[in-house]
């Protein structure tokens, strides 16, 4: 039964790694944009969220609230003032240009918040359970999955099944041929940001009530949610978030051979299935 | 005479150091259908890239409607009511027909053209709305394109090359389509190799050779030989 347990633990920890995943996977699907930034604009959000929390009273739930619209804004005029002067037939700009953020956000982070962990506080929600069976289900893991299951539902509503969505694959198709049908590259972009970012937001906050975070810790959560998209194949949302899975159970199986093979598991897993499917595993976009 | 819809002063225009237009003078007036022909590499398309605004900074040397548009980006182009069908169909490949024509349509200028007008214009291609783009013959394709630029209402549409790659009975159709399209109070400019297609439908022809106009005149007037010298550079 502990591997039953474990297999159930790892997939709902897979909620979490997908939402990390969702956002880069949406960024490079519209733009081509890797944004080796996105692990630290996860600790922006945890940050923000840890600020509105002790500054209101609010629950880090109720917090998203205002969270959200704050990274979706933040991103919007990111993407306009500086990510779309990067953009073009050379991918090597943005790489250093999103570096280049990611080393500027730490050092603020340690500015304004030291470098000692910090972690919101959820109050009962992180430690209510249920049982199914003999499986105590943390509530906490539980809502994780879920949200990141609606967001990810949500997000392939968005892309096919309204205009907006529309504009999006356009754009991402022929950037110079989606001009022609009145769409402003950079707007679209901008709007491409924006969601992402709102999606990190709901991340960001997740993280930080489910574990402690420091001004270092993007880099790890930029890997985990490169590794659920490739795992998942690039251009498919539920795909990201059936690498999220893939990567969450092989860290919690690999746990529980031995704890300190956690992470390195994963990573094999990744490995595994990068060498037997190059593309992911369901590489297509989906309708 | 009214002033024209659109008038090009002494277009220049530039792929870095290559210069692919000089000094290009043209008019086009409301109404009015005329076609551009010329060997590969005479400039059709880098022309009409400029007025369509892929090719910025060409000043105050194209007017629509009087005003500069040269330097105003694709999309603020097309807002005026300039439509592009670009060489090669060009249609976005991850949407499916229906979803390539309401990217079209997303301006929402008025004007007769809707899905629906589309649909009765290619029946076809409401046969077909759900397809992905990728999974049309070239003709269907072409149709589409012809469609997508339709969905914007324009008051000018440029064609690019709309026979190029197609089957002769493909052609056929879709010029037989023509009169009904501009025939709507529309202003066309169409580039096209097969010059007697392009006169058969123009009202005027101009031809271009490396860059510069070396004939312009009535489509119905204008005599072979004056074609082959100014379209070859031989007498």
């Amino acid at each position: 039964m502990d591997w039953v347990n474990a297999l159930v633990q790892g997939t709902l920890l897979g909620g979490l790694y997908a939402l990390f995943a969702a956002a880069l996977s949406l960024i490079f699907g519209v733009m081509r944009l890797v944004n080796i930034a996105h692990g630290d604009f996860i600790v922006l959000a945890a940050y923000l969220g840890l600020t509105v929390v002790m500054s209101t009273g609010l629950h880090p739930l109720l917090a998203l609230s205002l969270v959200v619209p704050m990274m979706a804004g933040f991103g919007y005029a990111l993407q306009r003032g500086i990510l779309n002067q990067t953009l073009g037939d050379d991918i090597l700009p943005p790489l250093l240009v999103t570096f280049g953020l990611s080393v500027i956000l730490q050092n603020l982070f340690l500015e304004g918040y030291t470098a000692d962990p910090q972690k919101m506080d959820a109050g009962l929600l992180e430690t209510a359970s249920v049982s199914l069976g003999s499986l105590s289900l943390g509530i906490l893991p539980l809502l994780t999955f879920a949200i990141a299951v609606a967001v990810i539902a949500g997000l392939q509503f968005v892309f096919y099944r309204t205009a907006l969505g529309r504009a999006f694959r356009a754009v991402s198709d022929n950037q110079e041929i989606a001009q022609l049908m009145g769409l402003n590259k950079r707007h679209i972009f901008g709007l491409a940001m924006a969601l992402a970012l709102a999606v990190t937001a709901v991340a960001g906050v997740l993280l930080g009530i489910r574990t402690s975070f420091d001004p270092t810790s993007g880099g790890a959560r930029l890997i985990y949610g490169f590794e659920a998209v490739i795992i998942g194949g690039l251009g498919n949302l539920w795909g990201t978030l059936a690498g999220g899975v893939i990567l969450g159970v092989a860290q919690t199986i690999g746990a529980k051979i031995d704890p300190g093979f956690q992470l390195l598991a994963g990573h094999i897993a990744f490995l595994l299935v990068l060498a037997v499917r190059p593309n992911g595993l369901f590489p297509r976009v989906s309708g | 005479m009214p002033d024209p819809i659109l008038s090009l002063d002494g277009l220049c225009a530039h792929y870095g150091d290559f210069q692919a237009l000089y000094g290009v003078n043209m008019t086009l007036n409301e109404g009015e259908v005329i076609s551009i022909i010329g060997a590969n590499g005479a400039g059709k398309t880098t022309l009409l890239r400029s007025v369509s605004g892929l090719l910025t900074n060409a000043g105050s040397q194209i007017r629509y409607r009087g005003a500069s548009i040269g330097n105003l980006r694709a999309d603020e182009v097309a807002a005026l009511g300039i439509a592009l069908v670009p060489e090669g169909r060009q249609l976005f490949p991850s949407l499916s027909v229906e979803e390539n024509l309401l990217i079209g349509g997303r301006l929402n200028r008025p004007g007769p053209w809707s899905l629906q007008s589309v649909f009765e214009l290619f029946p076809i291609l409401q046969e077909r709305r759900t397809a992905p783009s990728t999974a049309l013959s070239g003709g269907q394709q072409q149709m589409v394109a012809i469609g997508r630029a339709l969905m914007s209402n324009p008051e000018l549409i440029l064609f690019d090359e709309i026979s190029l790659g197609l089957a002769p009975v493909i052609i056929k159709s879709i010029y037989d389509a023509l009169p009904g399209i501009v025939g709507e109070g529309m202003s066309a400019v169409i580039v096209e190799q097969d010059i007697s297609k392009a006169l058969s439908v123009s009202d005027r022809v101009y031809c271009l050779m490396e860059g510069r106009v070396t004939l312009e005149g009535a489509s119905q007037t204008i005599s072979r030989e004056a074609i082959s010298h100014a379209y070859f550079g031989i007498e």
